[in-house]
Formats: structure tokens, C-alpha cells, sequence
């Protein structure tokens, strides 16, 4: 020891209070997340609830006339929240049973060397940004929807749902691998063993054992897709009005967001119905991510 | 009522399996394949290393692609001190289960609320209540507050799997409890943590929604000079050469997305060499 021979205090006092300082850090910053959340409520709810002085919560959300910027301006949000349930609908019908079978694939048919592979392969898609996959659906998949159904262009609704769905795969294959990887192995072996094939293990036995995890892989793939911002603005057409079939054009409630700020006066009422749309936004996300957590942890 | 042989069933339904694995991994490989065939024509040096003319349509990319790199620098300042303490919060310190339930909760809804929403935020709070302007500092917090949950996830993680007895053994040599943490825990937690890292930054840097309104620049003819400058940054340079402006070559947007791609694919092979590497010389 260096400070043999010196009094105690002194030997402690600065080690003790760099140790108070440090513990500090880390409580502050173990709870910073709640904050962030309040935070990130708070500033959404400052600038948007300001539409609320001159148009009605039920107007707003209700309403079919997306107009702001003619006079006087219409605040309807409706064609907006349903043009993304549209695409939501599309692209989770697209993704939960793909996404689920290659789950399914990967974590209980795959030879051990091909599993590595398609995980790795997976994450990669996750990890593409999504600006860059809006890129290829313009420039691949929208002219290919436009030439298949032969309609004026191909920005609809129909080629969000196709690419969000293809972008919700890794959320929805990693949960639902998760969940598969959970059952315990006595599970199979059982079934194998009273003479199940190894598909009628998965079938009746992993998969009904796995079951939560499907609904938080579907509620999670709701909110990766609902959420979705760039490609979805860029392949999706734009339109704010209400969609009567997946080959229109449709503007989402994520686009609207990214399109109309740059161009909204702060402080305005355009400008506050964007934070209104982001606070609609928020409130939907949270419900799903609470709801998957729930389903996550009832396992446990 | 007809009986299938199960054989037959199973048969099929793995080829359904198997089919579905393909249609995820099929278009996986054709945009890799389309992004490198259309993209690799336009890179050069001098692709990278020069300015953008004539509107965007001609020129190289390098202002975006400097911008991007700061900005991830910006996020991991932000992001791996606060991260990294809130991951020992809650795997070191935390003994309140209901109380740690809140902070997973919360956690957990900000991995979920959507990228554009965090954009709103820090237009709100950074740009316009604490007046830093569209600027570098505005971009690189709100890129921090949203790679915080990847950064604190994976961590916890890596600290999880240090076993229980590593802290036993220091706390029994009397070391204080931050003594442990700081020379027995983290080092060895230190590969889980960067792998963590390096995968938060590569989303951060390939994100486009949070910096729209923060800090990213259609155009500027010179470099930021301080954190109080907006910046250009890939991937919106990329929104905006296949967007906003009209008749930009196809294989000028290929070569950005190209480059996009391969800065974001770089970071995840360091991360995935740094976690086998360190996966083989675990001694426990």
C-alpha cells in the first residue's frame, strides 16, 4: 500500500467521494431513460397541442380533408392515420406468415452450417438503411407494380406494403426465433419420442409453446412498420386521401411528418398539426411496445 | 376422413418453410447484387474526395459522406458514456424490481418510438427550446437519445455474461464495489460492449428521418466549422439526389447508395469479427 502510515480520512476521502461521484453517474443514468421518454412526450405535446386551440381533437382525428395550406386550412388527420393502417395492414399480412415459416426454419429445420448463414444474412437486411431500400423500391419495384397492374404509377399503396413488409422481416424472424429457441428441448424430445414426425412436433408442440411470441413478433412488426419514414415517402405516392384500394397512391402519417416540416412556419398551425401527427404517433408505438412487452414477459 | 402420411405433410411444410426463407433472403442478395453492379462504375477517388456540381449532378459526395462520419462521431460522445453507465445501473446496481421495471419499460419504448418522431423531438427540445439551430451538436443528440436502448441492451448483455464469481473474488480481496465494476466486470464485458457499439453508430449513421429537420443541408459549398453548424450527411444526400433533384444520373444515386451501403456493411463486419474473435478466447 502507498499511504501506509498516513491517517485513515486521508487515505479514503478521495477515493470515497470519486466513488460517490461515479455511483451518481450511474444512477442518473440508469434512470436518464425515463426521462427521455417524459422528454420526448412533453416536447411533442408543447408544440402540437397548440392545433387544439382552433381545431377539436375529434375534428383533427376524424376529419377527411387533409388541406394546410389553403385557406382556410382543413387539419383532417384521417386520410393520413388510415393511409398508414393501409400499408401497415398490407405489409404485416405480407410479413407474419414469411417471417414467421423462416423463423421457424432457421431455428428448428436448417442444418447447423446454414443457420449461421441465414441469421447473418438477416441482420444484414437490418441493417441496410432504410434510405437506401426506398431507393431500390423506387427505382425496381415501383415500375415493376406499375407494368404487372398495368395502372397509371406505380407509387401506391400496394408497393409500401410489399417493401415495408420485406423491411419488417428481421424484427419479426429474430422475435419469433427468440421465442422458438425458449421452448425447452424435453419438448421435442417428448414428441419425437411417442412417435411424432418432426414436423408435427413444430406444429403441435414447439409452436403452440412459442404462441406469445408470434403476437410480440406481429406487434412489434406493426410498430417497426408503422413507424417507418423514408421509404415509405418515397415509394408510396403521396396522396392525403382516404385509400379505397391498395393500387392508390397514399400518404402516411410518418411521410406527412417528413414532407410538410420543412416547408411548415414555425409556430403555425400546420406546423402544430405536425407535432399533433407525431404525438398520435407516439401514443400508437408506445400501446404496441407495451403490449409486446407484456406478451414477452408473460412467458417468463 | 382422409389421412395424409404425415411424411408427405412434412415434406410439404418444410418446403414452404424453406421457399419462405427464400423469398426473405432472394431479394436480400438481388439489392446487393443491383447496388454493387450499378454503383461500383462510379467509385473513385475522386468520387469520394470531391465536392458535388452542377446541382448535384455531377461531382463526388464528399461533404455528405464527412458530415455522416461526424455526426456518428457526435452520437457515440453522446451515447457510450450514458449507455454504458445506464447498463451498470442495471445490472450492477438496481435491486428495486419495480423500479427497474420502469426504466426497462422505458427502454424498451424508446427502442420503439419511430425514427421521424425522434426528429420532431429534437427539433423541439434542441433546435428551437435550447436554441443550438439546425446543427451538428441538435443532430448528434438526437441520433444519441436514439441509439441509447441498443447501446444499453447490448451492454447489459456483455455485463451479464461475466460471471457472478469475477466480482465475488474482487469484492473478497476488498475492492469497493466500482472497483469491481471498473477493473473486473468491464474489461471483460468490453468485446459485448463495442460489438453493441459499433452496430448502434452504423444505424445512426444510416439514418435519415431524425436528421431532417436537425441538422442536415440540401447543399453547402463549405465545410461545418464548429458543432453549431448544419452539416450535409449521406443518407439524406441520397434522399435528395433521387427525390428533390430532377435528371441526376442513376449511376451518381447507385455510387451514394453504394457507398451508404458499404460504410454501414464495413461497421458490421468489425462488430461481428470483434464478437467471434472474442467468442473463441473466453477462458470461462
Amino acid at each position: 500500500m502507498d499511504f501506509v502510515g498516513l491517517p485513515v480520512p486521508y487515505t479514503m476521502k478521495p477515493r470515497r467521494i470519486s466513488e460517490f461521484l461515479i455511483e451518481s453517474a450511474i444512477f442518473l443514468a440508469g434512470t436518464i431513460s425515463i426521462l427521455f421518454v417524459v422528454l420526448i412526450f412533453i416536447f411533442l405535446a408543447k408544440e402540437g397541442f397548440a392545433l387544439f386551440r382552433t381545431v377539436s381533437l375529434w375534428d383533427f382525428l376524424a376529419g377527411k380533408d387533409w388541406y394546410p395550406i389553403s385557406y382556410p386550412p382543413r387539419f383532417g388527420a384521417l386520410p393520413l392515420i388510415l393511409g398508414s393502417v393501409w400499408v401497415t395492414l398490407g405489409a404485416i399480412l405480407i410479413s407474419v406468415p414469411i417471417g414467421v415459416a423462416c423463423a421457424v426454419y432457421i431455428a428448428e429445420v436448417a442444418p447447423h452450417w446454414l443457420r449461421e448463414i441465414l441469421k447473418a444474412s438477416v441482420e444484414f437486411l437490418a441493417a441496410i438503411p432504410s434510405i437506401v431500400l426506398g431507393f431500390i423500391g423506387l427505382v425496381t419495384l415501383v415500375p415493376l407494380v406499375q407494368s404487372l397492374f398495368n395502372i397509371s404509377t406505380g407509387l401506391t399503396a400496394l408497393a409500401g406494403s410489399l417493401m415495408l413488409g420485406f423491411m419488417a422481416m428481421p424484427t419479426i424472424v429474430s422475435i419469433m426465433e427468440d421465442a422458438l429457441t425458449a421452448v425447452p428441448r424435453s419438448y421435442r424430445e417428448g414428441a419425437l419420442a411417442l412417435g411424432a414426425t418432426h414436423w408435427q412436433a413444430i406444429w403441435r408442440v414447439v409452436m403452440p409453446a412459442a404462441s406469445s411470441g408470434v403476437i410480440a413478433a406481429v406487434m412489434l412488426g406493426i410498430g417497426r412498420v408503422i413507424g417507418e419514414t423514408m421509404a415509405v415517402m418515397m415509394i408510396t405516392g403521396n396522396a392525403a386521401r382516404i385509400p379505397t384500394t391498395l393500387l392508390q397512391p397514399v400518404r402516411t402519417m410518418t411521410a406527412t411528418i417528413a414532407a410538410e416540416m420543412g416547408e411548415a412556419v414555425q409556430g403555425s398551425p400546420h406546423y402544430a398539426s405536425l407535432f399533433a401527427i407525431g404525438i398520435v404517433l407516439f401514443v400508437i408505438t408506445f400501446i404496441i411496445n407495451l403490449t409486446a412487452d407484456f406478451f414477452l414477459h408473460r412467458e417468463k | 376422413m382422409i389421412r395424409i402420411n404425415p411424411r408427405i405433410t412434412e415434406k410439404l411444410a418444410f418446403a414452404f418453410l424453406f421457399f419462405s426463407t427464400l423469398l426473405i433472403l432472394v431479394p436480400v442478395f438481388l439489392i446487393l447484387v443491383l447496388i454493387f453492379k450499378d454503383g461500383l462504375p462510379a467509385l473513385s477517388w475522386e468520387f469520394l474526395a470531391s465536392y458535388p456540381r452542377l446541382g448535384m449532378r455531377a461531382g463526388g459526395i464528399f461533404p455528405a459522406l464527412l458530415g455522416t462520419v461526424y455526426l456518428a462521431a457526435g452520437t457515440l460522445v453522446f451515447s457510450l458514456p450514458i449507455g454504458i453507465l445506464g447498463a451498470i445501473y442495471l445490472s450492477e446496481y438496481a435491486k428495486d424490481h419495480g423500479f427497474k421495471r420502469v426504466v426497462e419499460v422505458a427502454i424498451i419504448n424508446l427502442a420503439g418510438v419511430p425514427s421521424v418522431v425522434y426528429g420532431l423531438f429534437g427539433l423541439g427540445l434542441f433546435v428551437i427550446f435550447l436554441k443550438f439551430g439546425a446543427s451538428l451538436l441538435a443532430g448528434s443528440l438526437t441520433l444519441g437519445i436514439m441509439s441509447l436502448p441498443v447501446i444499453i441492451t447490448s451492454t447489459r448483455e456483455a455485463l451479464g455474461t461475466v460471471p457472478k464469481s469475477f466480482r465475488e473474488v474482487s469484492l473478497a480481496l476488498g475492492a469497493t464495489k466500482w472497483q469491481t465494476i471498473r477493473r473486473a466486470v468491464l474489461p471483460n464485458a468490453l468485446p459485448g460492449i463495442l460489438t453493441g457499439t459499433i452496430l448502434a453508430l452504423s444505424r445512426a449513421a444510416g439514418e435519415t428521418a431524425p436528421i431532417l429537420f436537425t441538422v442536415a443541408a440540401f447543399y453547402l459549398p463549405k465545410l461545418p466549422q464548429s458543432i453549431f453548424d448544419q452539416a450535409m450527411a449521406l443518407p439524406y444526400h441520397l434522399y435528395v439526389i433521387s427525390t428533390q433533384v430532377p435528371n441526376v444520373k442513376l449511376s451518381i444515386q447507385y455510387g451514394t447508395a453504394l457507398v451508404l451501403i458499404l460504410l454501414v456493411l464495413a461497421m458490421n463486419i468489425v462488430a461481428i469479427v470483434i464478437r467471434a474473435r472474442f467468442r473463441k478466447r473466453k477462458l470461462w
